[in-house]
């Protein structure tokens, strides 16, 4: 067993002010800055968000040039899935797993440091591109050639910022699985591991294991354009559509590198507030390893229309129905958690209610998605953005948003306001499917994806998006303010903050003091 | 504005109906469900999507109904007290099986769909499709017709950035094109589908389905047209700026109108390619008049200059009239019809041109590497070009006097 | 309680932040560059710079943190196993380019030969295109070339970066061994070796590309062939100075017998490079 020093005297003085952020090696400060930086960049993608929302208001072209809305569609992507999303849980992630496993801190803190301040400088770089000639990326956030080598300025500073995010995420993976193998107190088993700790165990090996491929992906796309290899055209002896193979490798496991710490948060957060046990938790665990395995072997769904033989079809089409099985056990699990428990509704338990819900459907048209004869007709429609944001939004947002509440009293010591939350929660709830529900319906009706105008039939269901993102955008501006006021003050909260509370994380004061369990617990 | 808050709710109305999967027939309202379609396999799609549905609602309504139960009857403030059981290896098996065997019956069905969409085989004709940023090209391979569809000029007018139309104000809008592909009814049609420049995928959901357009390689893709009548459909794959104005529009005609639309458009030499402005028009276009010139296939044009050699040259007149309809068809999408391009977004303008002459011919003729500017050779005539040239480098403050002939073309070419 | 029994969180290290600018520049001095705009190019130096004196800065504080005695048992650990995931991370950037290589020969060379349900590709795109490995493509970028072969340079290339390995695995042996002479010499060989192999490799692309014609833009096979083997280059590079560093090290006296993560860190990268290798020789020259 182990106790950690901490070498005060390392630079001769310990910075204080702006030089301790830029400069801290604790996993706490190092995962409020992620947290920090991940909600700055929700509103900028969200305006972006706003912004082809406003487009589609009405038929016709009113606001932006067609070439300027691929440019808001791409970065608004870009930004919500390496810039607010990931960072918000690799943020989550500082804080609590080390709390979780009692450990003093991450395995490795420098490399800690280093994975996060990388990532400003990658989101400066692709925001720059805003204001070069030529404008941002405008291919989507898929990047397909041969559409993507027709960028302009903008392309090696997208490449680029790519390579910075996928070095910051493997950094910040590498240093997640190490605390967790070797930093656990004594006693702390690996089936003893809180839901969350093994959600991320094993979101890490995901990263680790795809955003090298990405890395790959991108480098090819970049000698393709500058050096004149030709991996992606068939005049050299390439295939446009090897791209999509290889960037698919990465994609699909990155969605479920979205979903699984927030499948991790969930399973924290209904035991604590059904005042009963998570059910079934070695299934929670094997479930998630076997969507984990599943996410590797499924890539090709995205592509159904791009003519792959028969075979593949039907091999990525049954690979891809299989997931539904092992999502399905967590689900139930949720469930039966909750079932004759004794169950209290605070904002972070409202928040992972509407996640079980809201979710599921998502999971839904996805399943739907994977029917490939269907698929030739949803492919490329707006009922696959209906799909993905129910899975986004009040999929993986929802659970971060739930995580907040949930663990903001731990980090602060104050608790956030409970009324202004439930409202935040209300309002949000009710307008993101207001915002997203209706693109189902314009999606089976034909409306492809990515188009800056529309046939007139699709009119009323886009108002009404519009109308409901404009509402979700500017509610969260609620949550930004909870959030600020309960760091600046508030009634202050016990260790334990929650009736039903379980886990290490509860037994250090709140707030949680900058070096926690030096000592480590003993967990028997 | 009140009519449309009316349509609103007699849409959510039916939407939220169907969702409790009353009788089909609710869902049929194109705007809110997939289209049954007018092929046998769009049928059959429909009805998988239909049965999926169906059994997601029914899980749904399940898997929902339990939670809600619980928030109800299990809350604290009903004071019930916490149960104690945590796992259950039994239920645990029955929640991982039940799914397995629905899931069985949701693929047996789909893949069999599958395999006949697949099938590509003993069609009664095969039509050659190309994508073009931003413009699809048919090629009938056994009657040798060829020409470019592009979208309809009164919706290229309304979609312009605040150009005042209102769209509900054209009928179609979006989903109109100069020159719609014309097949026979209850011919299997097969498609083959392939691409100039970027990925563009060729969607109409009457017919089923889509399939990728992918530069250098061909896909195949068919469909059989039960009943005669006009399909819309859009380019389904992101193909750059004016991807959402690609519109496909296939005209299926009884068998007797699609000899005659043969007849008519079989690939006879016109008589003088200035009138292919007005003339080529394909039978069925009616409103394709303005922009027809899209039909004049390249071979007509070339068989053109074979009949009559260097000697038709262009007067300055000639070629700038002709030259503003093909600039406003084949060039002003990116460099607008004034010239001013949209430098913001990498396309040039051209009122105030700088290149010299030798540049413009070799640019349009054969396109710039590694941005959208295509290469307008294969697509037009020498007589086209040299034409569209001529009106730059004199429309606008382009004085240039420069007047190109159709051989000055063929040099570059 | 005992010192070496402690966990080591180090506190406010400047060297992450300064990485981080200069990955900063030299990205933003790199596209710039792509971009015609040369003079950035010497921000891209500038940010290089900046990178190495990170890279000096940061490992000198932990060797001297090491040496001091600060890690325990329980830090070593974290470093071997971050190093392992490292090195696995390496392993699926190289996965990528191998299966680029993989999807080109066995899917889509055949396509366009007509194979499968790409009958029409040939039919009506390349009518006169053989499928045949290697190739430069139906329109056969880049003109005629000639390929690799297996032996001569590429089968002495493998024969020393194996040598190599077998020599590094001798001075593994000695360090545990506390025998610091037989550690240097091994080490030794194994930096020459490296080297050797660097000047080979660069001989034979020279030879490829004034010889053989065989460039980057040779088509498909042209694409797979340098950047495999280049990136493969680049770390043998990128191995060898960290071997250099380890050597100078074992000459200053650093390490005990029980105590080398440094040097086990970079013995383990090298014989992944050595196996990569091993995937090249057999995939790209030799089948
Ligand atoms: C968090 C992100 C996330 C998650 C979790 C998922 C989950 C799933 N996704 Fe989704 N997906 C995306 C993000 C995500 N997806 C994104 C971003 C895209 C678009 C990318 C782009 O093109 O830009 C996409 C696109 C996408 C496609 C391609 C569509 C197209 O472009 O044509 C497909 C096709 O199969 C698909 C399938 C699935 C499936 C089967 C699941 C499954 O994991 C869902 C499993 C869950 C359930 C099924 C519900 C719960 C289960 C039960 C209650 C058990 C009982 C149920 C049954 C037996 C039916 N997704
Ligand atoms: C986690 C990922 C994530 C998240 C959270 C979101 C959130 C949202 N998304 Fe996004 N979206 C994607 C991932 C995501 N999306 C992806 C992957 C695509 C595909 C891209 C592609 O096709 O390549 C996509 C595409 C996409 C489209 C389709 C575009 C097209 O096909 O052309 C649309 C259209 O409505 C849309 C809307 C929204 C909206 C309204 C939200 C809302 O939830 C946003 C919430 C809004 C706010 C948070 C606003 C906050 C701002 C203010 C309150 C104003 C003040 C402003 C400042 C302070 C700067 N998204
Ligand atoms: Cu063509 Cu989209
Ligand atoms: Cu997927």
């Amino acid at each position: 067993m182990s106790t950690a020093t901490h070498a005060e005297h390392d630079h001769g003085h310990h910075p204080t002010g702006f030089m301790r952020w830029l400069t801290t090696t604790n996993h706490k400060d190092i995962g409020t800055m992620y947290l920090v930086f991940s909600l700055v960049m929700f509103f900028v993608g969200g305006a972006m968000a706003l912004v082809i929302r406003t487009e589609l208001f009405q038929p016709g072209l009113q606001f932006v040039d067609p070439a300027f809305f691929n440019q808001m569609t791409t970065m608004h992507a870009l930004i919500m899935i390496f810039g607010a999303v990931m960072p918000a849980f690799v943020g989550l992630a500082n804080w609590m797993v080390p709390l979780q496993i009692g450990a003093p801190d991450m395995a490795l803190p420098r490399l800690n440091n280093w994975s996060f301040w990388i990532l400003p400088f990658a989101f400066s770089l692709l925001l720059l591109t805003l204001f070069l000639p030529g404008g941002a990326p405008a291919s989507g956030w898929t990047m397909y050639p041969p559409l993507v080598l027709q960028t302009g300025d903008a392309f090696p500073f997208l490449i680029f910022s790519i390579h910075l995010m996928g070095l910051s995420s493997i950094m910040g993976a590498i240093n997640i699985i190490v605390t967790i193998m070797n930093m656990r107190a004594p006693g702390m088993g690996l089936l003893k591991m809180p839901l969350f700790v093994w959600s991320w165990l094993i979101t890490a090996y995901l990263l680790i294991l795809v955003m090298p491929v990405l890395a790959g992906a991108v480098t090819m796309l970049l000698t393709d354009k500058y050096f004149g290899t030709s991996f992606f055209a068939a005049a050299g002896g390439g295939d446009p559509v090897m791209f999509q193979h290889i960037f698919w490798f990465f994609g699909h496991p990155e969605v479920y590198i979205m979903i699984l710490p927030a499948f991790g948060i969930i399973s924290e957060i209904i035991p604590t507030f059904a005042r009963k046990p998570i059910f079934g938790y070695a299934a929670m665990v094997y479930a998630t390893a076997s969507i984990a395995f599943l996410s590797f072997i499924v890539w090709a769904h995205h592509m159904f229309t791009v003519g792959m033989p028969l075979a593949g079809q039907l091999f990525f089409m049954f690979s891809t129905m299989l997931i539904a099985v092992p999502t399905g056990v967590k689900v139930f699990n949720w469930v039966a958690t909750m079932w004759r428990g004794s169950m209290t509704f605070e904002t972070p338990m409202l928040f992972a209610l509407a996640f079980v819900f809201l979710f599921t459907i998502g999971g839904f048209s996805g399943l739907m998605l994977a029917i490939v004869p269907a698929d030739l007709q949803y492919h490329d429609s707006y009922f696959v953005v209906a799909h993905f944001h129910y899975v986004l939004v009040p999929g993986a947002v929802f659970a971060i948003m739930a995580g907040v509440y949930y663990w903001l009293p731990k980090w602060t010591g104050n608790m956030y306001n409970e009324k202004m939350g439930k409202l935040h929660f209300w309002i949000t709830a009710i307008s993101v499917n207001l915002t997203f529900f209706p693109m189902h319906f314009v999606g089976l009706a034909g409306m492809p994806r990515r188009i800056p105008d529309y046939a007139t039939q699709f009119a009323d269901f886009n108002a009404i998006a519009t109308v409901g993102a404009f509402v979700f955008g500017f509610s969260q501006l609620m949550f930004a303010w909870n959030v600020y006021r309960c760091a600046k003050g508030g009634e202050k909260a016990s260790a334990e903050v929650w009736e039903g509370s379980h886990g290490l994380e509860w037994t250090v004061p709140s707030p949680a003091p900058l070096h926690t369990f030096d000592t480590p617990p003993v967990v028997k | 504005m009140s009519r449309t808050t009316s349509r609103w709710i007699g849409r959510i109305a039916a939407a939220a109906g169907s969702a409790l999967a009353v009788p089909a027939s609710a869902w049929a309202d194109w705007a809110v469900n997939m289209p049954r379609g007018a092929t046998a396999i769009s049928g059959e799609v429909y009805q998988l999507h239909m049965l999926i549905f169906g059994v997601c609602v029914a899980i749904a309504v399940i898997v929902f109904g339990a939670m809600i139960w619980s928030i109800f009857y299990h809350r604290k403030s009903r004071g019930v007290e916490p149960a104690k059981f945590s796992h259950s290896t039994k239920v645990e098996i029955v929640w991982t099986t039940i799914p397995i065997v629905i899931l069985i019956a949701m693929a047996v069905p789909a893949a069999d769909t599958l395999v006949r969409m697949e099938d590509t085989r003993d069609s009664d004709m095969s039509v050659k499709i190309t994508g073009y940023q931003w413009k699809w090209e048919y090629e009938y391979l056994d009657e040798g017709i060829r020409f470019f569809s592009n979208l309809a000029p009164e919706s290229n007018r309304a979609r312009q950035l605040g150009s005042g139309i209102d769209p509900r104000s054209v009928e179609n809008y979006l989903l109109d094109v100069d020159n719609p592909l014309v097949v026979p009814v209850g011919a299997k049609v097969r498609l083959l589908l392939t691409s100039n420049d970027v990925i563009h995928s060729w969607w109409v959901p009457d017919f089923g389905g889509k399939k990728d357009a992918i530069p250098g390689y061909i896909n195949e893709f068919w469909f059989e047209a039960e009943t005669p009548g006009t399909y819309r459909g859009q380019c389904a794959e992101l193909c750059g700026r004016d991807h959402g104005f690609m519109p496909v529009v296939v005209e299926v005609l009884p068998v007797a109108e699609y000899e005659a639309w043969l007849s008519d458009n079989a690939p006879a030499p016109q008589a003088e390619p200035a009138a292919s402005t007005a003339a080529a028009a394909p039978a069925p276009a009616e409103d394709a008049a303005p922009s027809a010139a899209s039909a004049a296939e390249p071979e007509a044009g070339s068989e053109q200059q074979a009949a009559a050699p260097a000697a038709d040259g262009m007067t300055l007149e000639q070629a700038m009239s002709q030259g503003r309809n093909l600039h406003v068809q084949h060039c002003s999408a990116c460099h607008q019809a004034d010239g001013s391009g949209l430098p913001a977004a990498g396309f040039p303008a051209l009122d105030k041109l700088a290149v010299g002459l030798e540049e413009h011919l070799e640019v349009v003729v054969h396109g710039r590497q590694g941005t959208a500017m295509a290469a307008f050779g294969p697509q037009l005539s020498d007589r086209e070009i040299a034409a569209i040239i001529t009106y730059q480098r004199n429309a606008w403050d382009n004085e240039t006097g420069d007047v190109v002939q159709p051989d000055d073309v063929a040099a570059v070419r | 309680m005992d010192q070496t029994e402690r966990y080591y969180v180090p506190h406010g290290s400047y060297w992450p932040i300064v990485g981080a600018v200069g990955l900063f520049f030299m990205m933003l001095g790199v596209s710039f560059w792509f971009n015609g705009i040369g003079l950035m190019g010497w921000v891209a130096w500038l940010g290089i710079a900046v990178v190495m004196v990170m890279i000096v800065g940061w490992f000198a504080t932990v060797i001297n943190e090491s040496e001091a005695g600060a890690y325990s048992d329980q830090v070593g650990r974290s470093f071997r196993m971050g190093m392992t995931w490292f090195i696995i991370s390496e392993v699926m950037f190289f996965a990528a380019f191998f299966g680029a290589l993989f999807y080109a020969r066995q899917l889509a060379i055949p396509w366009l030969g007509g194979e499968g349900n790409n009958f029409f590709t040939h039919l009506l795109l390349y009518p006169q295109f053989e499928a045949s490995w290697p190739t430069g493509g139906p329109l056969s970028w880049g003109g005629d070339f000639k390929i690799m072969g297996a032996g001569g340079l590429p089968a002495l290339n493998t024969a020393i970066l194996l040598t190599s390995g077998v020599t590094l695995t001798v001075a593994h042996h000695a360090i545990k061994d506390g025998n610091r002479k037989l550690t240097s010499w091994g080490l030794f060989a194994t930096i020459l070796l490296g080297l050797l192999f660097l000047s080979l490799q660069a001989y034979e692309y020279i030879h490829a590309y004034q010889d053989l014609n065989l460039r980057l833009t040779s088509g498909i096979y042209g694409s797979t062939f340098f950047m495999l083997t280049g990136f493969h280059g680049m770390h043998v590079t990128l191995g060898a100075l960290m071997l250099i560093v380890v050597w100078i090290r074992v000459l200053k006296g650093h390490f005990t017998t029980k105590e080398h993560f440094g040097f086990e860190g970079v013995a383990w990268y090298w014989h992944f490079v050595d196996v990569v290798w091993l995937g090249l020789y057999i995939f790209v020259y030799w089948l």
